[in-house]
C-alpha cells in the first residue's frame, strides 16, 4: 500500500474533477442528448457499487448477494410512504434500517466462511428476501411490484423543496445523500479501522496473529457495506416511485459486482466509473434490441477477459510507470 | 391426508433428486477447479432443449442418450476457450464470467425456441399411473428416480474405481502433488468439467419431462443447488447428494402445510445448518477457511 506523494496528489485532483462533473451534471446532461433521470440512476447505482466495493475491494471479501439489502432498502422506503408516513427522509431511514438489520443477522451467520464459500452463501441468502417479497402479495404487491405511491416533497419548515416533480431538485437531493454516504466511507477507510480492513485483505493470517479480531471486523465491514447498499436501494425506489422483486434478484447483485470490477475495485472512485459506463450502455442497448440479456452477458465475459483490473486500474498502472 | 403428505414427500424426493444431480456437477467443478459455475443452470436448459430438438429424429430414448453428451461437448468447448484462462485467479472472475454465460445461454434459448414453454413429449406408457390409489406414482416419476439413482451410482463408481475418478479425487485434495506425479492437470480439469456438465445435461432432459421446458428452467434450479452444496458440506459429494434430497423433501412437506413458504424453507434450513454446523452436514473440518 505504499503510495508515492505524486500519486496521492493526482488522486486528490481526480476527486475534485469527479465532484465538479457530478455537481454540474444536470446542466450538461441535456446538452449531450440525455436526461437528468439517467444521471440520478448513475449516482444511485454508483452508491450501491461503492458500498459493495467497501467489502469487495477494501476488505477483500466477495459478496454476490448485495441486491438483497439494496432491495430491502427499496421496499422499506416504499412501504413506509405507502403504509406509514408520507415522508421522504423517514422512508430512507426505514429502508436503511431494514437492510442493515437483515445484514446484521445474515452477517453473523456467514463471517466464519471464506472465499468461494462466502460468495456462494451470500448468493443463496439473497434469494430468501426475493421469495419473501415475491410471495407476500398482500403487503409487497408480489410480482407486480409496489406502486401507487410517490416520493414526497421535502419540508424544511420555512420552505419546501419539490423533489417530486422537479427532476433536478431530486438529483441534487440524491447527490447530497451520495456525498454523505461516500464521505463516511472515505472517512472510515482512512481511520485505523479501515487500515485494519486493508491489512485483513492483504494477509488475513498475519492480521490474525497480530491479535486483530478478524470475524468482528468482517462482520462490521459487511454490515457497513450493506447499510449503504440499502440507502442506495431506498433512493432507487424513490427515483422510480416504484419497486418490484427484481430489485432483489441475484442478477442485480451481479450488476453491482461488474460495476465495481469494470471501474476498478482497488480504487475508491472505480465503482462510480463502472456504474456510469454500465448504466449508459444498458440504457442504449435495451432501447435498441430485445436481446439485451445477451449483450449484458457478453459484456460480463469481455470485461473479465480483457479488463479484469478495471478502467481506473489500467489508468493507475499507466501513470505509475 | 396421509396420501397428500406421501404425494408431497415423493414429489419432494424427485425435485430433490434434480437438485442433487445438478449440485453434484457443480460440486465436482467447484472442488477440483475452484470455479462456481453460475452457467450450470444454462447448461441444464440447453440439455433439455437439445433433447426437445432431437426427439422428432431419434425419439425420447435416443434424445435421452445423446442430448447430455452434446451438452457435455459444449461444456468442453466453453472450458477450453474461456474458463481455462481463469484458473488460479480470484474466484471472482470465473464467477462473473459464468454469470455472463448464464445470461447468454438463457437469452439464446429464448431466441431460438421462444419465450413460451414448449411441450416435451414423454412416451405415453411412461405417463400412466402405476396404481389407482397412489395416482401420483406415474411410471415417468418412478423411472426418473431410478435413473437419477443409477446416474449417481455410476458417478460414484467412476470416482472410486476408474483411473480418471481417482485422479479427480486426488486433485481435489492436492492438485499440485497430482501434477508433480505426472498427471496432465489441464486435461483432468477439462474432463472433470465435461463430467459435471454431462450431469447438468442429463438433469435437463429429465427436468424437461417433469416440469416442462422454458428458458428460465435453469435459473430456477440453480439456487437450490447452491443450497444443497452448502447444506451438505463443501467438498463432500455424498454431502451434496444428501443436501439435495433433504431440501427437496423439506420443501415438499412445506408445500402441504404452508404453500407460500415452499421456497423460503430451504434457505431457513441453510441458515440453521450454518448456525449449528458451519461446515455443512458432511463437510470436512478445515475446508471452510
Amino acid at each position: 500500500m505504499k503510495r508515492l506523494p505524486v500519486n496521492r496528489l493526482s488522486s486528490r485532483t481526480f476527486s475534485v474533477i469527479i465532484w465538479i462533473v457530478l455537481l454540474t451534471l444536470p446542466i450538461w446532461m441535456r446538452a449531450v442528448g440525455s436526461y437528468t433521470e439517467l444521471g440520478t440512476q448513475v449516482v444511485v447505482l454508483a452508491l450501491a457499487a461503492m458500498a459493495l466495493n467497501f467489502l469487495l475491494g477494501f476488505t477483500g471479501t466477495l459478496s454476490f448477494g448485495h441486491a438483497a439489502y439494496f432491495g430491502l432498502g427499496a421496499y422499506g422506503a416504499a412501504m413506509t410512504i405507502k403504509y406509514l408516513v408520507p415522508s421522504t427522509p423517514l422512508a430512507i431511514v426505514v429502508g436503511m434500517a431494514a437492510g442493515t438489520i437483515a445484514a446484521m443477522i445474515i452477517g453473523a451467520l456467514i463471517v466464519k466462511l471464506r472465499g468461494v464459500y462466502f460468495a456462494m452463501v451470500t448468493i443463496a441468502f439473497g434469494q430468501v428476501f426475493y421469495f419473501i417479497t415475491f410471495r407476500w402479495n398482500t403487503v409487497t404487491g408480489g410480482d407486480d411490484g409496489l406502486s401507487g405511491w410517490h416520493r414526497i416533497p421535502l419540508d424544511l419548515g420555512f420552505t419546501s423543496i419539490d423533489i417530486e416533480h422537479d427532476g433536478k431538485a431530486f438529483y441534487y437531493f440524491v447527490l447530497l445523500c451520495f456525498a454523505l454516504c461516500v464521505g463516511v466511507m472515505a472517512f472510515l477507510l482512512r481511520s485505523p479501522f479501515g487500515r485494519t480492513l486493508l491489512a485483513i485483505r492483504e494477509n488475513e493470517r498475519r492480521a490474525r496473529f497480530l491479535g486483530i479480531p478478524i470475524e468482528r471486523h468482517l462482520w462490521l465491514s459487511f454490515v457497513i457495506s450493506c447499510l449503504f447498499a440499502s440507502v442506495a436501494g431506498a433512493l432507487y425506489a424513490l427515483l422510480n416511485n416504484f419497486t418490484d422483486p427484481r430489485a432483489l434478484y441475484w442478477g442485480q447483485s451481479g450488476n453491482f459486482v461488474i460495476m465495481a470490477v469494470l471501474g476498478g475495485m482497488r480504487s475508491f472512485w472505480g465503482p462510480l466509473i463502472g456504474a456510469a459506463i454500465f448504466v449508459v450502455l444498458q440504457d442504449y442497448v435495451s432501447s435498441h434490441t430485445e436481446n439485451w440479456m445477451s449483450f449484458v452477458g457478453l459484456f460480463f465475459v469481455l470485461v473479465v477477459l480483457f479488463f479484469p483490473r478495471g478502467v481506473l486500474g489500467i489508468i493507475r498502472r499507466r501513470t505509475m510507470r | 391426508m396421509t396420501q397428500l403428505i406421501l404425494f408431497n414427500v415423493f414429489n419432494g424426493l424427485i425435485v430433490g433428486a434434480f437438485y442433487a444431480l445438478m449440485a453434484l456437477g457443480l460440486s465436482l467443478i467447484l472442488n477440483l477447479s475452484g470455479v462456481i459455475n453460475f452457467a450450470h443452470g444454462g447448461f441444464l436448459a440447453i440439455g433439455g432443449y437439445l433433447a426437445y430438438a432431437l426427439i422428432p429424429f431419434v425419439g425420447f430414448w435416443g434424445a435421452l442418450l445423446i442430448a447430455p453428451f452434446l451438452t457435455a461437448f459444449l461444456g468442453l468447448i466453453v472450458e477450453r476457450l474461456l474458463i481455462r484462462r481463469l484458473y488460479g485467479r480470484d474466484p471472482l472472475y470465473s464467477l462473473l464470467l459464468t454469470f455472463g454465460l448464464a445470461y447468454i445461454f438463457e437469452d439464446s434459448t429464448r431466441f431460438i425456441w421462444g419465450a413460451q414453454s414448449v411441450p416435451f413429449q414423454v412416451p405415453d406408457w411412461l405417463m400412466q399411473p402405476l396404481s389407482s390409489h397412489y395416482f401420483f406414482l406415474t411410471g415417468y416419476r418412478l423411472f426418473m428416480v431410478l435413473l437419477v439413482a443409477a446416474a449417481v451410482a455410476a458417478l460414484f463408481l467412476i470416482l472410486t474405481r476408474s483411473r480418471l475418478g481417482i485422479r479427480i479425487r486426488a486433485g481435489t485434495l492436492d492438485l499440485e502433488t497430482v501434477s508433480v506425479l505426472g498427471v496432465n492437470v489441464r486435461i483432468l480439469r477439462t474432463l472433470n468439467f465435461g463430467l459435471g456438465i454431462y450431469l447438468a445435461g442429463l438433469a435437463g432432459v429429465l427436468a424437461a419431462g417433469m416440469l416442462g421446458l422454458s428458458p428460465t428452467i435453469g435459473t430456477s434450479l440453480i439456487m437450490p443447488s447452491f443450497v444443497a452444496i452448502i447444506v451438505g458440506g463443501l467438498g463432500s459429494l455424498p454431502g451434496t447428494l444428501l443436501g439435495g434430497l433433504l431440501i427437496g423433501v423439506a420443501s415438499g412437506i412445506t408445500t402441504v402445510f404452508a404453500p407460500s413458504a415452499t421456497e423460503a424453507i430451504i434457505y431457513v434450513m441453510m441458515g440453521l445448518v450454518l448456525l449449528i454446523r458451519p461446515r455443512g452436514l458432511l463437510g470436512e473440518e478445515g475446508r471452510v477457511q
